[in-house]
């Protein structure tokens, strides 16, 4: 009985049912939004409004993954949106101006996202500056350097390969879409595989008790933010691929919608809590939002007054959850 | 008999889940010092929160000065004289002792607050508890004992006839203490009445007049100080006989296993050297901020040395970070376990398996059986107290929280145990077990060393006790020369 119960929790079964358990709340959200947008906007329950909101929603998952980590760690990552503008930038100058390939268009452009997501997490680990402050100081480095790179105005770029990128398919799927499932899996596996990932939820939970632990919280933090630096890049040269077009103005407010969907996936604001699951139903339902407001024509700068509500809202369940807690 | 000033009589109260209160009695005479003692969860703060007015009993009577009185919220309590003093300091520190003594009823002349007045009132109130300090100074610059002797003040300002001390020394010097316990003296010949909670029999002994015991929301009974001893007092609380308080069977001690020489940190230790042997349990005896923990800390890495050579089992290492400590089997289990020891939101099974995650994750797969077995071997072994391995920490009681600690760390199967105040804020019952564990991993061997500020138990459970002064080894004491009062003046310094 006993090795029957250790095997199911082994299995891929045992995972499944645990993210139903520790996610019930905002699966039953997403259910209900879904119903109801499904029942009162036309046209969105159909297969090429899915895929639509799916490609949409995949450069806010670039970002998502690396706001859930930087939370977790009891921080924020306010870069992404910046990054995202000048990673997209600077890969499509190198191919437009200088005749880079495409390869190593991408490869300097990752590397600067690397470099950059390193910056924050060193300057965060060795100064015990907030990363609230690194990161947004950081965000106006980015975006200034987007501006000054492209010369103050978008840069076009007239390359197909470069463009499918962003707008090709892998049978039925967007591949910003596929990219985002690729890194998705390979974040599950960070945090629930390695020991890194048990180290982040540690530091996260308790530096000084990490620290104690023998666990390097240094590494850890640069880690977390090089990683996320690294995928607000990826996002960069996907969405400057979708939209042929490198533009440094582009991601304005970005950080906005990672972190509602960050917290609407059950990440703590306190640290040592967060899930790779959570945080994908959090990306679609902000994404649904989005969607359905559109389909029903509501004027879209309501779409930023309903984002703050909901991450105010998911904040406070947060703060109650861990107020329970203590108690 | 003095005077009967408070008398709490079949106190009850329910909480969703619990019932803390089942059947409380309390009596207070004037100008006396009541030890109020009992185990964690015997009901004291409950009993005391609703002397303080925070919550209203289910059942029961309060009398005041043989009056009945019923407190709806604090300032009812407050206003018939009952003051407070928590384990917690409840002081804005970046205020002054005066706006601190009168906060929240400054003192006006013509509708202004007066700095003036407050801090000229103050002054009469920071003499009467023996504090040299102008009213002007800001709390946050003062000592915690200081700051403690503020509260007391504040106390007295409101004419309190009645003080509460909830554990009022778990973070003072042995000089605080002292101070405290004059100062206590003194209120008493004043003719105010203290209740006075802590966990220290010493503390107890030391200073009460009688003693009031708890166990689970019940009064067990009455004793006058001078005529009790603990044999008496803990059976009371731990409704059992707890024979063989302290558990230590000698072993044969082996060879030094840890030898450190000249270590120094910067401003906090200087040029400390001893050796520890297998199987043996060596004391580390000094006031709080003497510089043991900063110099255990050096030790396995956690402070940076200012100039020092460790040598384990022989080999001289340098430039030890906690992890290449722990590969080496030298681990720390640190004092304030919340702090520093645990992730409390997580659970028993995180915790205490985030020190070998090498063992239980090997290439992105997580063996939960070998887990289950980590997990559930130092649950038994170190009888941890829980319904689940799945259990928060947070949810368990001080005594299985520090089981947890201990755990975490015995997972990596250390050959130096260093035990930094291993029994602090746990009740008796658990210090029990803590003690019959300790013995029990020097008996397997183990070398321990054990940080502690209570000499009883370093008394009781080590072969030798180093005395540490000012960040300086004051001296050595071997078992047969245990003496409280001799190590306790190496500790102190002078004669």
């Amino acid at each position: 009985m006993k090795t029957k119960t250790n095997k199911l929790e082994n299995s891929i079964f045992g995972s499944v049912k645990e993210f139903f358990r520790v996610n019930v709340g905002i699966i039953i959200a997403f259910g209900i939004l879904f119903v109801v947008m499904s029942l009162i906007a036309e046209n969105f329950f159909t297969v090429s409004n899915f895929i639509n909101v799916l490609r949409t929603v995949s450069t806010n998952a670039f970002l998502a993954i690396g706001v859930m980590l930087s939370l977790m760690l009891g921080g924020i990552d306010l870069t992404g949106g910046a990054l995202i503008a000048l990673s997209g930038c600077i890969s499509v100058a190198l191919i437009q101006r200088f005749e880079a390939s495409i390869p190593v268009a991408i490869v300097v452009s990752l590397f600067v996202g690397i470099i950059v997501g390193f910056l924050n997490g060193f300057i965060i680990s060795y100064t015990g500056i907030h990363p609230f402050i690194v990161t947004l100081a950081m965000q106006s480095v980015c975006r200034g350097a987007a501006f000054l790179i492209a010369g103050g105005k978008p840069i076009t770029i007239m390359n197909d390969q470069y463009t499918e990128i962003g707008n090709g398919f892998l049978g039925p799927l967007p591949l910003p879409v596929v990219y985002v499932m690729f890194f998705v899996f390979l974040t599950y596996i960070l945090l629930n595989k390695t020991k890194t990932g048990r180290n982040i939820y540690a530091v996260g939970g308790n530096a000084t008790a990490a620290k104690y632990s023998g666990i390097n919280i240094k590494a850890i933090q640069i880690i977390v933010w090089t990683i996320s630096g690294f995928l607000a890049a990826c996002g960069g040269i996907v969405l400057s691929a979708r939209m042929s077009s490198g533009q440094p103005s582009v991601g304005l407010g970005f950080e906005t919608d990672a972190i509602a969907a960050a917290v609407v996936g059950g990440t703590s604001m306190y640290g040592g809590v967060g899930s790779v699951g959570g945080m994908v139903i959090g990306v679609l339902i902000i994404g649904i939002i989005s969607n359905g407001l559109n389909l029903l024509r509501v004027n879209s700068y309501w779409q930023y007054v309903a984002k703050g509500l909901i991450i105010l809202m998911a904040v406070y369940i947060d703060m109650q959850r861990n107020k329970k807690n203590r108690a | 008999m003095a005077k009967e000033v408070l008398r709490m009589e079949n106190i009850e109260k329910e909480f969703p889940g619990v019932k803390a209160l089942k059947n409380a009695f309390l009596n207070l005479y004037e100008g006396e010092v009541l030890g109020l003692i009992g185990e964690n969860g015997a009901g004291k703060s409950t009993l005391m929160n609703i002397l303080g007015g925070i919550y209203r009993p289910d059942a029961g009577k309060i009398y005041i000065d043989g009056a009945e009185v019923s407190f709806k919220n604090v300032f009812d309590s407050q206003r018939q004289g009952i003051a407070f003093i928590h384990q917690e300091l409840a002081l804005v520190s970046h205020m002054t002792v005066g706006e601190n003594i009168f906060l929240g009823r400054q003192l006006k002349k013509y509708g202004f607050i007066s700095q003036f007045m407050m801090n000229e009132e103050a002054k009469k109130y920071l003499s009467m508890v023996g504090l040299d300090i102008s009213p002007k100074t800001i709390v946050g610059d003062l000592s915690v004992g200081q700051q403690q002797m503020v509260e007391i003040a504040k106390a007295l300002s409101i004419n309190a006839k009645i003080i509460v001390m909830d554990e009022p020394t778990s973070s003072l010097s042995e000089k605080e203490v002292q101070i405290l316990f004059d100062t206590v003296r003194k209120l008493k010949s004043q003719g105010v009445s203290i209740i006075y909670i802590s966990h220290k029999m010493e503390e107890i002994f030391e200073l009460t007049d009688r003693i009031i015991v708890m166990r689970d929301g019940n009064y067990v009974g009455t004793k006058i100080t001078r005529e009790t001893n603990r044999e008496e007092l803990i059976p009371m609380m731990v409704g059992r006989e707890l024979k063989n308080y302290y558990v230590r069977t000698y072993n044969k001690i082996g060879e030094p296993v840890l030898k450190v020489k000249d270590i120094s940190v910067e401003g906090k230790v200087y040029n400390c050297g001893f050796e520890v042997k297998k199987g043996e349990i060596l004391g580390f005896y000094g006031l709080i901020g003497a510089g043991r923990s900063e110099l255990m800390e050096a030790i396995i890495g956690l402070l940076p040395q200012k100039s020092g050579e460790v040598y384990i089992n022989g080999q001289q290492y340098k430039n030890l970070t906690p992890l290449k400590s722990k590969r080496l089997g030298i681990v720390l289990v640190p004092e304030d376990r919340k702090l520093k020891g645990l992730i409390l939101k997580n659970t028993i099974s995180f915790n205490i398996t985030i020190t070998v995650l090498e063992k239980i994750i090997n290439k992105l797969r997580v063996n939960k059986n070998v887990q289950k077995r980590i997990v559930d071997d130092s649950i038994k072994s170190l009888s941890i107290k829980t319904p689940s391995e799945r259990q928060r920490v947070m949810n368990l009681s001080g005594g299985n929280q520090q089981k947890v600690v201990l755990a975490k760390w015995l997972a990596t199967n250390p050959g130096i145990l260093i035990l930094d105040e291993p029994t602090r804020g746990i009740d008796v019952g658990a210090k029990a077990e803590i003690y019959k564990i300790i013995n029990e991993l020097a008996a397997q061997g183990i070398a321990v060393i054990m940080v502690s500020s209570e000499l009883p138990e370093l008394i009781n459970m080590c072969d030798r006790i180093i005395v540490v002064r000012e960040g300086r080894i004051a001296g050595e004491v071997m078992k047969e020369e245990f003496d409280q009062g001799n190590i306790l003046r190496l500790a102190m310094g002078g004669v």
